[in-house]
């Protein structure tokens, strides 16, 4: 195996493309970002098949209870909200997959995609992003970024071993370009902005 | 100025009237203009089958045609970019740098060498189409094209629009492709017909009388795609409309 | 089986994206027309595109869907563009970045090999196919692996991964929809990004009754979506492994990342113990500064959405899991080498060269009986088999709408030119072509044998140009009317009005 390493390797230099292909600078693009990143991202999340939870101000995670609407076994992964499954370092990734709805914060969000970023230190298993049928999702607002340049330029991505970013729920357009949400992962994506 | 006319063998051979009015259109600018007798092709449709070797005395008479000239101007965008951009079957010495760089298609060298703003001759109360031909546009850059974010632009329309009564019907794909595609159109004759006659059926759509467009080898595929599917539709060279014709 | 529709599976509607959905109104026929099929494989010989374009065009209906499907991804695509004011700013980047990473290709692989393995992931490296099918064999069978989940690849499909996986008892169960529903009826994806859509959704439900046991009767997208989902999830669950491909591979983290809207690479990825991903070489870019450029781009040019659903990035295998990356070169390293077709090496596989493909959208993906169909396959399915795909060079009008949707700026167009002088002289040029363009040549360099050719008042058929005039079959009448010979041409119009008048000056030059 390391015969075909170094072939490849030796093919390649051999092979040397010619000319100056210097590496470009990239820009942040970010010029434009408005003040308030919380309306584009709604924009953003709601034109990838997701849906924004109005807030009560007494009473915080009452719209994550109202969200609830199915029967099934409810997991959190936050501290402010109770489920009736519990997580713990003995759970296997398959045990996930009964689960209706998961309750996640996400590391933070992109304005531009409406994008949630988890890793497992917020999916604590990581299919917890994508068995359950229905995901809740908080997200405090301090954490949204305005593009996915500067989302790049995060701590997470030299942190976690396993990040994905989440736009919307599942989608497929597989057949004949009709529009279906749920192909594999979650169903619906509601997301909660949660400081 | 000493002007070279060329005339593409299928302007030549299916619609002279297109290279008159190619030849009065530019003399009422004052031009002197020649049509070198001898000449034939500019050598794509060797080029096009990859057969460049095939290609190189077509060139070569190309060059001999019209060296002595300033500008060499025909009728067809997609003519002027095999010489401006493919004829390089021969070796390229002053006299084939000379044509390469100084053939221009018709709208171009009355858009942006002659800076024409007015034609006061002509008149064309009709409901027109513009076709571009895909080298012409995307290749000459004609036009800005729907695949590329930037600041629009047509020059047969800025042209076209110097003309009294005309009237555009806009298209639903207007920088699809209609298949003619030079030797495409009889190698892969199923394919470039049934894009010919989706390229009918939107002109048809759009309310035209008429499609013009500056390549003559493009709408001879669509007229004959229009006739064998009964379109009312008239197919005519914008160096016509342009010279004064009114129908 | 009746899977009981959830009621989040309604139509779309407001603000939301649809990303094809607009296109999906029901067909004015419900005639299930029967699907072409693709090209006819004969070997090594030289594959027929139009034959079965043809074929293609003749099922009506599926050609009528298929060009307005992919038509609408377009459009699409034109207005996510239009929605990104530095959209050809990041088409620039995006090829710069490619070529600077290809230009050090050593350089970057070593680095991606050296950070990915520090974080625990095992890097393999392949030569071709079969050495990357004998790889992930290896390390299935010293697990006691059975099923393997996977998500969709290109690369697999270059490999031949599935034969070869069923040969050596190993079952693959794809979990991208539109992959498992080419896996079901036994068909090579048809495009890089939708791989079933030259199918109408009454040959998707002919296909789930005899596998999956849907109702016949039922077409509904919905319905067959939501029979896919209930079938593929006992055997995800129960999969030893989960292979995944690679879209962009991160040199300076050892972090790859996979792009799906089904979130299905996830799945693959995080549900069994072991993950293996298989990555062309190609695939690399430098650091996390270039990566947004491309995920920017990717869904975008693809589908026209501003990014995939699920945009994942796999940096060292989860705790108590496995991961192994196998790059593969597959021709890739020698491709760099091709003077003219390297920057095909730069594709990120997003498919906007094919939806935007007149061609392709009349012939269906099929219809180039190779890996890669469309403008892109034009220029790359050679490189793996000169002879075998000769042709597909030609099923092109050269139009370079391709060049311009390109997020990476390859110069398909240009490239396709390229390889049918390259075909012509290296003699892989069908005979046909090479007697006219011959015959046309010598026509066309001699201006007293090319005026004798055109005698005037006689049949129109004697006036075609010379490619059609030596085409005995008369392609060109088929569906097409012969334009009509005027009266006289315009050289002699011109000898006869203008010629008189001129000094005599010229009569001896031109020879």
């Amino acid at each position: 195996m390391s015969g075909s390493r170094d072939a490849i390797l030796g093919a390649i230099r051999h092979n040397h493309i010619q000319g100056e292909h210097p590496r470009p600078a990239v820009p942040l693009f970010d010029q434009a970002a408005p003040a308030d990143l919380k309306v584009l991202f709604q924009k953003s999340l709601e034109r990838m098949g997701g849906k924004i939870l109005i807030p009560d101000v007494p009473d915080p995670m009452a719209p994550v209870r109202q969200a609830i609407v199915k029967p099934g076994p409810v997991v959190s992964c936050v501290p402010e909200f109770e489920g009736d499954m519990k997580i713990t370092p003995q759970t296997k990734p398959t045990d996930i997959a009964p689960v209706e709805y998961a309750v996640l914060r996400a590391a933070f969000g992109v304005a531009e995609t409406g994008s949630l970023c988890f890793t497992e230190k917020q999916l604590h298993v990581n299919t917890t992003g994508f068995l359950p049928q229905h995901l809740i999702v908080l997200l405090d607002p301090a954490q949204i970024v305005y593009n996915l340049h500067n989302a790049y330029q995060r701590p997470e991505w030299l942190q976690a071993h396993y990040a994905v970013f989440q736009s919307g729920p599942s989608a497929t357009a597989d057949i004949e370009g009709v529009l279906v949400h749920g192909a594999q992962g979650v169903r619906s994506l509601s997301v909660l902005l949660q400081p | 100025m000493k002007v070279g006319l060329f005339v593409p063998c299928y302007v030549d051979m299916f619609h002279p009237e297109t290279g008159i009015a190619t030849l009065e259109l530019l003399e009422r600018f004052g031009l002197s203009v020649e049509y070198p007798v001898d000449q034939t092709c500019c050598g794509q449709p060797m080029t096009n089958t990859g057969c460049e070797r095939e290609a190189a005395k077509t060139e070569e008479l190309f060059v001999r045609n019209f060296g002595k000239y300033d500008y060499i101007v025909t009728p067809s965008g997609s003519c002027t970019n095999q010489v401006r951009n493919n004829m390089t079957a021969i070796e390229q010495t002053d006299a084939v740098k000379h044509v390469r760089s100084r053939t221009y298609e018709l709208v171009e060298f009355l858009h942006d060498v002659l800076k024409v703003d007015a034609f006061p001759w002509a008149e064309f109360p009709h409901r027109v189409a513009l076709h571009n031909n895909c080298n012409t546009l995307r290749n000459l850059r004609i036009a800005s094209m729907s695949e590329r974010r930037e600041e629009p632009f047509s020059k047969p329309k800025a042209l076209l629009g110097m003309v009294k009564g005309i009237e555009f019907a806009d298209l639903t794909r207007p920088d699809e492709c209609c298949g003619f595609g030079g030797t495409f159109s009889v190698f892969e004759e199923g394919v470039s017909a049934k894009m010919g006659q989706d390229k009918v059926t939107d002109q048809l759509k759009s309310g035209a009388e008429y499609v013009t467009s500056s390549d003559s080898s493009c709408m001879m595929h669509q007229e004959g795609c229009a006739r064998r599917m009964g379109a009312n539709l008239k197919y005519i060279h914008i160096a016509q409309i342009l010279n004064g014709a009114r129908a | 089986m009746t899977a009981e529709l959830h009621e989040e599976l309604t139509d779309p509607h407001g603000e939301q994206l649809d990303h094809g959905a607009a296109s999906s109104r029901p067909l004015k026929s419900r005639i299930a027309e029967p699907q072409p099929r693709g090209a006819k494989i004969r070997g090594n010989r030289p594959v027929d595109q139009s034959e079965a374009a043809n074929r293609f065009m003749a099922a009506t209906e599926h050609e009528a869907m298929h060009d307005a499907r992919l038509w609408d991804l377009r459009q699409k695509r034109d207005k996510e563009m239009h929605g990104i004011e530095e959209w050809e700013e990041l088409r620039n980047l995006a090829s710069g970045i490619k070529e600077h990473t290809l230009s050090k290709l050593d350089y970057y692989l070593e680095l991606f090999e050296k950070n990915a393995t520090a974080n625990g992931i095992k890097v393999h490296w392949a030569k071709d196919g079969a050495e990357h099918n004998a790889i992930v064999l290896e390390i299935l069978r010293s697990r006691g692996v059975e099923r393997l989940i996977k998500s969709k690849s290109m690369l697999t499909e270059e490999c031949g991964f599935r034969e070869f996986m069923a040969h050596n008892h190993v079952e693959v169960i794809e979990t991208d929809l539109g992959e498992r529903i080419q896996q079901l009826d036994d068909e090579a994806p048809s495009h890089v990004v939708v791989p079933a859509v030259h199918k109408l959704r009454t040959d998707v439900a002919s296909v789930f009754a005899k596998t999956i046991g849907s109702d016949p009767d039922n077409a509904d997208a919905h319905y067959l979506t939501e029979c896919q989902r209930e079938a593929t999830r006992p055997l995800i669950l129960s999969a030893q492994a989960g292979m995944t491909g690679g879209n962009f591979v991160v040199a300076e983290t050892g972090t790859f990342v996979v792009c799906t809207n089904e979130g299905n690479a996830d799945l693959s990825a995080n549900t069994p113990p072991l993950h293996i991903a298989s990555i062309g070489i190609e695939k690399l870019i430098p650091g996390l500064n270039e990566l947004p450029v491309f995920i920017r781009l990717l869904s975008r040019s693809a589908l026209g959405s501003p990014i995939t659903q699920y945009t994942s990035h796999f940096r060292g295998p989860r705790e108590g899991g496995e991961m192994h990356v196998v790059l593969v070169d597959n021709g890739r390293s020698e491709r760099l080498g091709m003077e003219k077709f390297w920057p095909g090496l730069k594709c990120i596989r997003c498919g906007a060269c094919m939806n935007t493909c007149p061609v392709f959208r009349r012939s269906g993906g099929l219809s180039y009986g190779a890996t890669y169909a469309g403008p892109i396959g034009l220029i790359i399915d050679p490189t793996f088999n000169v002879h075998k795909y000769r042709n597909l060079p030609y099923s092109s009008t050269m139009n370079g709408s391709c060049t311009n949707v390109c997020p990476v700026k390859i110069n398909i167009h240009e490239q396709i030119a390229d390889w049918r002088k390259t075909l012509a002289g290296d003699g892989e040029i069908s005979p046909v072509k090479k007697v006219m363009m011959k015959a046309a040549g010598e026509v066309l360099a001699s201006p007293v044998v090319y005026r004798a050719s055109l005698p005037l008042g006689r049949s129109a058929l004697r006036h075609l140009p010379h490619f059609m005039l030596y085409n005995k079959l008369n392609t060109w009448g088929r569906k097409r009317d012969i334009p009509e010979t005027p009266k006289q041409t315009f050289n002699e119009w011109y000898r006869k009005n203008r010629k008189s008048q001129e000094k005599s000056q010229s009569e001896g030059e031109n020879s």
